[in-house]
């Protein structure tokens, strides 16, 4: 059945099983790769999206539960805190092998939203779920604190 | 052996059209006289191979052609470096792209004929190839400048890009077609290392922007026309196959294609990984566990242990250990334990097949290409040659894309080869797959003895090691040496400290539990039990723990360098507060030496934070110091991960982890500070992405020891700690 949302900013209809997680409609079905699937039981965060600006895990999301909703993947990922992020990882060279990073920049990015000047206590509550087997978390700590200053230096 | 006749003797006159408004790529190749001097026509880059490993285009962008797997460690960084450097380039030119499978022109020169990434070796094995490479293009750059203003070579030099005479320059990309057309000099004189102004200073990755913007592809990410999606079922229990299956209901799944057996258990073709699962969870397979591993992990572990009261293989043997520790008055002996571990990439493994007209092309994140190459014609029944490997980023593997017998790759041509038709094939491993999938760090005991003599000095060191082979049984096992398999005693038996009777044995177990080497392999265990065992020795006569390093290696400059830098910045001998601990570990592996300083907290309530870790690294020149500073902090990680949680337990021969949830990584939370230190070096560069794991896990156990007196002898160190 058709379903309908919004990706990236542009109007979707989509063709899949109602119960197929949104992570492999975004794949498969609209050639999202950035959004990886690392687990498929949101227990790894690579498959980190926005719906409505809320990080959400994709992987055991079903496309049907999106209808009508505002999803952001890594390709559309474009607010000013999401600009701050991602120019802070490549100022700090935050990436190794680089797969779990989309979902890493989704979690952050919701982050520094929500909260423009993270702690190191909030940055552990929010990322805790986003795991990265290179271990490149202290940069990622890093990263965050440097997008936050990014952040509040432009406001000021 | 000469790398620089190899250079020429793979020196080529080949051009990629490469058209721009166009999604693919290498349009076609010429061997028209090179029109010197002629504008680019704005529409079009034309592409000029230098040599093997360096190509340069009209657009003045560089390309080396890295011969290495990039799974997160950055050796396109660093292999671009050595080029960039050499050819005296600005880094804004530089690209990269991975090397065909070809190992006559990138074989790994430490792996003999073979093309693979492995050992840490992609920087060693490299560096002067890499730096021939590139001086041999300057020069044909120089030399075509030099015929363009019709003077002296000598008159001509290279800054930043460009060839630079008396009052003129050129760019490397309007000189490219008429220097490939150069004469290669057979050994062009490599620049002074003290001239270096690229090596060694701050160079961002070439792959940051995009893998932090969703654009760099993974195997798992691509796609060809007609493409089927695959899973495999495979058996439950290692070392048992297919006795019968009914496709009927996984048939019946939508979206399903076909279910074909292979070596490996069933595959489910369909037209997209979701319904491939579906169809796969509807599979019913009776297996054979005939020959399938039965037993339980704990009693894998008794069946070691019993080995650890019998005389093994003699892997070191200086003086008379046995004798001098059979009479000393004062005796130490502990035994460690260390589980099955899984490598567990985030990018599940993965891997895309099209077998066509007797042609097979591969895309994957292959870490062995020759040896994948040699496989996949096997089963295609093909000629090697006409295996085409297009290898991918991989989202890491720390040993697992590495495999002898192909495992995944094999898999997947496999799945291609049994189908009916002939569609291109991409087989993904779900995380139960991975995790369960064997391939394990193999499973040690060890135990570790020693004497001491009145004046508190270490008389004899006595080390039995009991684990399985990582190489028997593969291609790989004709490296080992009077039944030796030097992956499980590396570290043991090259033990530094100035000990004068040392001996090492091991016993080399089999299970049926596939292993394989994972991050820095033995070093692993080795580090772990020998750095340990000296810490307990130092509280046993009273010694600071850093002071009898230093004692024991007296004679190892490069040893004492990181492990006086790494106490130095880390304020060892300063006063901690309660409850607070400092552990050291010194190790050297893949010739690199690293030491560490682990600082911790341990609650009243026993709550284990690691504070900080400082390290110190000699890896000889760091050819891109981001990048190794980065691999330390990764290697650590890794190292503490592992020794905190981590670990694949079987029941009845069933591994018991299954995904994330069971099987647990470090996280955020959990990622101590890092302060990594580079010891300035002349030396060659030596690995970077294996070392900083070994001593991570034995510097935060000692740490431990010094917070709270307990000695963790069987990791994961959360199991101990748990169970007191």
């Amino acid at each position: 059945m058709a379903i309908r949302f919004t990706l990236n900013g542009q109007p979707v209809s989509v063709d899949a099983p109602a119960d197929k997680p949104l992570l492999w409609v975004l794949r498969e079905d609209l050639e999202k790769t950035g959004t990886k699937f690392g687990c498929g039981i949101a227990q790894c965060g690579a498959c980190t999206i926005h719906i409505d600006g809320s990080p959400t895990r994709s992987c055991v999301l079903p496309v049907s539960a999106v209808a009508d909703r505002n999803v952001t993947t890594i390709e559309g990922l474009d607010s000013p805190a999401a600009v701050a992020i991602r120019d802070a990882w490549r100022e700090l060279d935050v990436v190794q092998c680089g797969y779990c990073q989309s979902g890493q920049i989704m979690a952050a990015t919701a982050l520094l939203s929500a909260n423009p000047q993270p702690t190191d206590e909030d940055i552990d509550r929010q990322m805790t779920g986003n795991l990265c087997r290179c271990a490149t978390y202290h940069r990622i700590r890093a990263a965050i604190h440097r997008a936050a200053d990014k952040v509040s230096e432009g406001d000021a | 052996m000469s790398t620089a006749s190899n250079v020429n003797m793979n020196r080529r006159r080949f051009i990629q059209v490469v058209s721009l408004g166009s999604a693919g790529f290498a349009v076609g190749c010429s061997d028209k006289p090179a029109a010197t001097g002629t504008a680019v026509d704005s529409a079009e880059i034309i592409e000029s191979t230098m040599n093997a490993f360096v190509k340069i285009a009209s657009d003045n962008t560089i390309t080396v052609v890295a011969k290495h797997l990039d799974k997160g460690q950055g050796v396109t960084t660093g292999l671009a470096a050595i080029v960039a450097e050499e050819i005296g380039a600005d880094w804004s030119q530089m690209r990269t792209e991975f090397a065909p499978a070809d190992s006559s022109r990138y074989n790994n020169l430490f792996f003999g004929p073979v093309q693979g990434t492995g050992g840490s070796t992609s920087i060693a094995n490299s560096w002067t190839q890499l730096r021939t490479a590139a001086a041999s293009a300057r020069e044909m750059l120089r030399a075509a400048a030099a015929e363009r203003w019709q003077t002296d070579l000598a008159a001509t030099r290279v800054e930043a890009g460009r060839v630079v005479g008396d009052n003129r320059e050129v760019s490397f990309g309007q000189l490219a077609e008429a220097a490939a057309a150069m004469t290669a000099p057979v050994e062009p004189n490599l620049k002074d290392p003290a001239d270096f102004t690229l090596i060694g200073t701050h160079l961002p990755r070439l792959d940051s922007a995009g893998k932090t913007d969703g654009s760099a592809k993974f195997t798992i990410d691509l796609t060809r026309p007609g493409m089927r999606t695959a899973v495999i079922l495979r058996p439950p229990k290692f070392g048992a196959s297919v006795a019968s299956y009914d496709a009927a209901a996984a048939l019946a799944v939508p979206g399903v294609l076909e279910v074909v057996e292979v070596p490996r258990g069933v595959a489910v073709l369909a037209d997209s990984y979701f319904s491939a699962t579906r169809g796969r969870a509807a599979l019913t397979v009776e297996w054979d566990e005939a020959g399938a591993e039965q037993r339980s992990s704990a009693q894998i572990r008794r069946d070691f242990a019993a080995l650890l009261n019998e005389t093994g293989l003699v892997a070191r043997n200086d003086g008379n250990a046995l004798a001098t520790i059979d009479q000393a008055a004062r005796t130490l002996s502990t035994e460690f334990e260390f589980p099955f571990l899984a490598h567990a990439p985030m990018e599940p493994l993965d891997c895309l097949v099209e077998i066509s007209d007797g042609e097979v092309d591969i895309w994957t994140g292959s870490q062995l290409q020759t040896v994948d190459q040699n496989i996949a014609a096997q089963i295609a029944g093909v000629a090697p040659q006409n295996v085409r490997i297009h290898t991918q980023y991989a989202g890491g593997s720390f040993g697992r894309r590495a495999v002898p017998d192909s495992d995944f790759v094999a898999e997947a041509v496999s799945i291609a080869k049994a189908q009916s038709g002939s569609a291109p094939v991409k087989l993904i491993w779900s995380r139960e797959d991975d995790i369960t999938g064997g391939r394990y760090r193999p499973m040690a005991l060890h135990r570790v003895r020693a004497s001491v003599d009145d004046d508190g000095r270490i008389t004899a060191w006595d080390h039995r090691i009991v684990s399985q082979s990582i190489l028997k049984g593969t291609p790989f096992e004709a490296f080992m040496e009077n039944g030796i398999d030097n992956s499980a005693v590396e570290g043991a038996n090259d033990l530094p400290y100035a000990i004068p009777n040392m001996r090492v044995d091991l016993h080399l177990a089999s299970t049926g539990v596939p292993v394989l080497w994972w991050r820095s392999v033995g070093h692993t265990h080795t580090a772990y039990a020998t750095e340990v065992f000296l810490d307990q020795l130092a509280r046993e006569i009273d010694r600071d723990p850093l002071e009898l390093r230093r004692e024991l290696l007296a004679d190892q400059p490069r040893y004492l360098g990181v492990l006086n830098k790494a106490a130095e910045a880390s304020g060892w001998g300063q006063t901690l507060e309660p409850g607070r601990g400092r552990g050291i570990a010194v190790h050297k592996s893949f010739n690199s030496y690293v030491a560490e300083v682990a600082e911790v907290s341990v609650a009243a309530d026993g709550e284990l934070r690691i504070e900080r870790i400082t390290c110190a690294v000699d890896c000889g020149i760091a050819v891109t110091p981001d990048v190794v500073r980065a691999q330390m902090e990764g290697g650590i990680g890794y190292g503490l991960s592992s020794a905190l949680r981590e670990a694949v337990t079987l029941t009845d021969g069933i591994v018991d982890q299954k995904n994330f949830d069971t099987y647990r990584p470090l996280r955020m939370h959990e990622m101590p500070k890092i302060d990594v230190h580079i010891v300035d070096s002349g030396e060659a560069p030596t690995g970077v992405g294996e070392p900083g794991t070994p001593p991570a896990a034995p510097a935060l156990a000692n740490a431990i020891a010094a917070a709270t007196g307990q000695v963790i002898t069987g990791l994961p160190i959360a199991r101990q700690l748990r169970d007191g």
